[in-house]
C-alpha cells in the first residue's frame, strides 16, 4: 500500500512540476485576491474577525482552482485504467490524491499567507503565527478530503468546472466557520497565542468524519 | 485451466444491451479474435474481461477467477492495449513505464529492457505529446507486456503503426511468447481485418449489435463470411 | 413493505387530509396566542414541522443512497431521489416561511441568528446541486452511483454541519424564533398534531411520485414491446436528471444468424 502511494504521489508530483497547472495558479489568485479586496474594502489594514474571513475565503476560492484539476490528468488518455489495471488497493489513490492536494495547499499558503500579513494585515503575524499554522493545518486536511471526494465525483461530468465549486463551497461552511473563529483572535491587535480548543476539535471532528466517509466511498467512484 | 469462460455475459448501457447472451470458452495459451462493426460491442468485451467493466448479467471466469468478485486475483495477470493508450502525456515513456513498474512491483530493468524491445530508448525521456501516435503506441505496448501477464486483451493493436514498427513489436504480441506462469500467452483480440485478423485466431467470434453472429474455430470460418459481418 | 411506498398514496392521502384538518383547527382555535409576538407566532407551527421533516427526508435520502450502493438495485436509487427531491421543496418552504415570521418579528426578511435557520440555508444549498449534478452525468448506471456517494456525503454533512453553525452562534442574542423545547401543555399538543401532519404530506407526496414512476416505466415498458414486434429501432432516451425504474433491457431485433456448429467440446 505504501509502494503504490509513494508511486501515485511521485507521478502527481512529477505531472504537476510539468505542466505548472494547479500550484502557480493558486498562488497567483490569492495575490490577485488580496489586492482586489483592499480596493474592494479601501482599507489599508485589517485585523480580527475581517481579517480572518477574508484570508479564509481567499484560501478557499485559491483551492477551487487546485480541485478542479485534480483528475484532469488522469481523465484523458485513458490514464486512469492503467491504475485500474494495477493490482493494488483502490484507496491507494484516494490517500496519493489528498496528500498531492494537501502539498499543494501548504505551498499556497506558504506564499498566501506572508503575502497577506504584507498587504492586508494590520498587527504583526509573530504572537499568533504558530496557532495559525496548527489551524490552518487541520483546516487543510477537511479542504483536501472534500475537494478530491469531490473533484472525483465531478471530473467526468460537463460543466464540470462550474459544479466542482457549488458542491465544495456548502460542504466546506464548517471549516469555513471553525477556521475563521479560530483565526480571528490570532490575527487581532492585541493576539494571544493559543487558538480556542473548541474550534480545533470541530475540524479534527469534521476532518475525521469526512475521511472516513471518503474513504468508505471512494471506491463507487473509480469502479464502473 | 481455461483462460476463459464466458456464459450468456451481458452488459447494459441504461436500457440498451450492449453484450447479451455471449457464451465461449477458451483454453490457455490460444488465441480468440472478434471482429464486427462499430458498436457491436467488441471494446465492451475486451474491458469487461479485463476487470474495468463489471457484467451485467451471466457469469464470467478470466484465469480461473470469476468476476466481479475475484476481480482483483486477475488483476496484474492480464494485461491490456485499449484505443487509448492510458498513459500521461506530460510524462515521457520512461517515467510512464517506471509508474507503471512501481505499481505492479516490477525492477526498473524490465522498463530498460522493454524501452530497447519497442525501439524507443533513444527518446524515451522526451514527453509523450511531442512523439508521433505510432511512437506512443509502442509505448502503450510495452506497457501493456511490462508485467508478462498471461492474458493478454488487444484492441486493434496495429492501428498507427507502421511495417517497421510492426515488425518490431509483433514478437511481443505473439502468441508464443512464453509467461512467468509457464505456458503459452492467452489472447484475445479485436480486429477490423477479416484477412489478416483471421490468422491469428484459434477460435473466432463474431459480434452484431452485441449479440454472437459467429463462434467457431478458424478452420470452419472463410474470411468472406466475416466481411458480411460489417454489412 | 412494498417497494413503491409506505402505503397506497389513496389511503395515506386520507390520512393526511383528517390530520392536516385536526392540526388547522388546533392551531387557529386551541393553542394559545403567544404573549410577545402574537398571532403571527402560529407560523411556527408550520415553520418547524417542514424544517423538521426536510431534514428527516435528506439524511433518509443518504440512507437510501447506501442501500443503493450496497445492493446495486437501482430501485433503491429511484427511491433516494424522491425522497431528496421532496425534502428539497419542503426545504424551500421552510426557507419560505422562516423568512415571512422573521420579518414578522424582526422587521427583516432574512436574520443570520437563528442559527437553525442558517443552517437550513447552507443545506439547501448544497441540496439544490444534486439535480444538476444528476443531469451532468449521461450513463445513468454512473449517475445514479455518484447520485447516491453524493447523498450520503451530504446526509453525513447535515448534523456536522447544524453542531458547526450552532457553535458559531452560541454567544449572540437569544434565538428569535424561540426554542422547540419547553412548550407549554397545549401548545406542545398542537404542535405535535402538526409534525404529524406535515409528515404525513411529505409520505403521500413521497408514495406519490414512486406510484407515478412506476406507472410511466410500465408505460415505457409496453411501448417498447410494440416496438420490438413492429421492428422499429430504439430511440435514444432522452437524458434526464430524474433515474427511471430499471426495465428488462431490450432484447435487440432479430438477426439473420450466421452461427454454425458450436465449437466442439463447450459445454451447452
Amino acid at each position: 500500500m505504501k509502494r503504490t502511494v509513494g508511486a501515485l504521489l511521485r507521478k502527481e508530483m512529477l505531472v504537476e512540476l510539468r505542466t505548472l497547472e494547479s500550484v502557480p495558479g493558486m498562488s497567483l489568485f490569492s495575490l490577485t485576491t488580496f489586492v482586489v479586496f483592499h480596493f474592494a474594502l479601501n482599507r489599508n489594514s485589517i485585523d480580527g474577525d475581517l481579517a480572518a474571513g477574508i484570508l479564509w475565503v481567499t484560501l478557499l476560492f485559491a483551492a477551487m482552482l487546485g480541485i478542479n484539476r485534480l483528475f484532469v490528468a488522469d481523465s484523458e488518455e485513458g490514464a486512469l485504467d492503467g491504475f485500474l489495471l494495477a493490482p493494488v488497493d483502490r484507496s491507494a489513490l484516494l490517500a496519493a490524491k489528498v496528500l498531492a492536494l494537501l502539498s499543494y495547499l501548504v505551498v499556497l499558503e506558504l506564499v498566501a499567507v506572508p503575502a497577506f500579513a504584507l498587504l492586508l494585515l494590520g498587527p504583526s503575524l509573530d504572537p499568533g503565527l504558530g496557532g495559525l499554522v496548527a489551524v490552518l493545518a487541520l483546516g487543510d486536511i477537511g479542504v483536501a478530503v472534500v475537494g478530491t471526494l469531490i473533484s472525483a465525483l465531478t471530473v467526468r461530468t460537463r460543466a464540470r468546472d462550474l459544479l466542482g465549486p457549488l458542491l465544495t463551497l456548502p460542504l466546506l461552511v464548517p471549516v469555513v466557520i471553525a477556521g475563521a473563529r479560530a483565526s480571528s483572535p490570532l490575527l487581532a491587535l492585541h493576539a494571544s497565542g493559543t487558538p480556542s480548543g473548541r474550534w480545533l476539535l470541530t475540524l479534527a471532528l469534521y476532518d475525521l468524519l469526512f475521511g472516513l466517509i471518503a474513504y468508505a466511498l471512494f471506491d463507487f467512484l473509480v469502479e464502473d | 485451466m481455461r483462460a476463459l469462460e464466458l456464459e450468456e455475459l451481458a452488459r447494459n448501457h441504461g436500457e440498451r444491451r450492449v453484450l447479451s447472451g455471449v457464451s465461449l470458452t477458451l483454453e490457455a495459451g490460444e488465441t480468440l479474435v472478434v471482429f464486427g462493426p462499430n458498436g457491436a460491442g467488441k471494446t465492451t468485451l475486451l474491458r469487461v474481461l479485463a476487470t474495468l467493466l463489471r457484467p451485467h448479467g451471466g457469469s464470467v471466469r478470466v484465469l480461473g477467477c470469476g468476476l466481479p468478485q475475484e476481480g482483483w486475483a486477475v488483476r496484474g495477470r492480464v494485461g491490456m492495449l485499449a484505443h487509448e493508450p492510458m498513459l500521461y502525456r506530460e510524462l515521457s515513456a520512461r517515467e510512464n513505464l517506471l509508474y507503471h513498474a512501481r505499481l505492479h512491483g516490477l525492477a526498473r530493468a524490465r522498463v530498460v529492457e522493454l524501452l530497447e524491445r519497442v525501439g524507443m530508448s533513444d527518446r524515451a525521456d522526451e514527453p509523450l505529446r511531442t512523439l508521433s501516435r505510432g511512437m506512443v503506441q509502442r509505448v502503450a505496448i510495452a506497457r501493456a507486456v511490462l508485467h508478462d501477464p498471461e492474458l493478454l486483451l488487444l484492441d486493434e493493436p496495429y492501428a498507427h503503426l507502421d511495417p517497421a514498427a510492426r515488425e518490431l513489436v509483433d514478437p511481443l504480441l505473439c502468441a508464443g511468447a512464453p509467461t512467468r506462469a509457464g505456458g503459452r500467452r492467452t489472447r484475445v483480440i479485436s480486429s477490423h481485418d477479416p484477412t489478416g485478423g483471421l490468422q491469428e485466431a484459434d477460435l473466432v467470434l463474431g459480434l452484431r449489435a452485441g449479440r454472437v453472429a459467429v463462434l467457431r474455430e478458424r478452420a470452419a470460418v472463410r474470411s468472406s463470411e466475416l466481411v458480411e459481418l460489417y454489412r | 413493505m412494498d417497494w413503491k411506498g409506505l402505503a397506497t398514496p389513496r389511503v395515506l392521502a386520507v390520512a393526511t387530509a383528517v390530520v392536516m384538518a385536526a392540526a388547522l383547527t388546533l392551531v387557529f382555535f386551541y393553542a394559545p396566542l403567544e404573549a410577545e409576538q402574537g398571532f403571527l407566532q402560529k407560523i411556527f407551527y408550520v415553520h418547524v414541522p417542514l424544517a423538521i421533516v426536510s431534514l428527516c427526508g435528506f439524511i433518509a435520502g443518504g440512507i437510501l443512497a447506501i442501500a443503493h450502493l450496497r445492493t446495486g438495485d437501482s430501485r433503491w436509487d429511484v427511491r433516494s431521489y424522491v425522497a431528496i427531491h421532496m425534502s428539497l421543496i419542503f426545504g424551500l418552504a421552510t426557507l419560505i416561511t422562516g423568512s415571512i415570521w422573521a420579518k414578522g418579528s424582526w422587521g427583516h426578511w432574512w436574520v443570520w441568528n437563528e442559527p437553525t435557520l442558517v443552517s437550513f440555508l447552507i443545506v439547501f444549498l448544497l441540496y439544490a446541486t444534486y439535480q444538476p449534478l444528476r443531469f451532468a452525468i449521461e450513463d445513468p448506471e454512473r449517475q445514479a452511483r455518484y447520485a447516491s456517494v453524493f447523498a450520503i456525503t451530504a446526509g453525513a454533512f447535515v448534523p456536522m454541519n447544524f453542531i458547526a453553525v450552532r457553535l458559531s452562534s452560541a454567544y449572540v442574542h437569544p434565538r428569535v424564533l424561540g426554542a422547540t423545547g419547553n412548550l407549554p401543555g397545549p401548545m406542545e399538543l398542537t404542535f405535535v398534531i402538526s409534525l404529524a401532519a406535515i409528515a404525513l404530506l411529505y409520505a403521500t407526496l413521497y408514495s406519490l411520485e414512486l406510484h407515478t414512476k412506476h406507472a410511466r416505466a410500465q408505460l415505457r415498458a409496453l411501448r417498447r414491446r410494440v416496438d420490438e414486434r413492429t421492428d422499429v429501432p430504439e430511440r435514444a432516451s432522452a437524458r434526464s436528471a430524474a433515474p427511471s425504474l430499471p426495465l428488462p433491457p431490450r432484447t435487440v431485433g432479430t438477426i439473420t444468424s450466421m452461427s454454425g456448429r458450436p465449437r466442439a467440446g463447450r459445454e451447452a
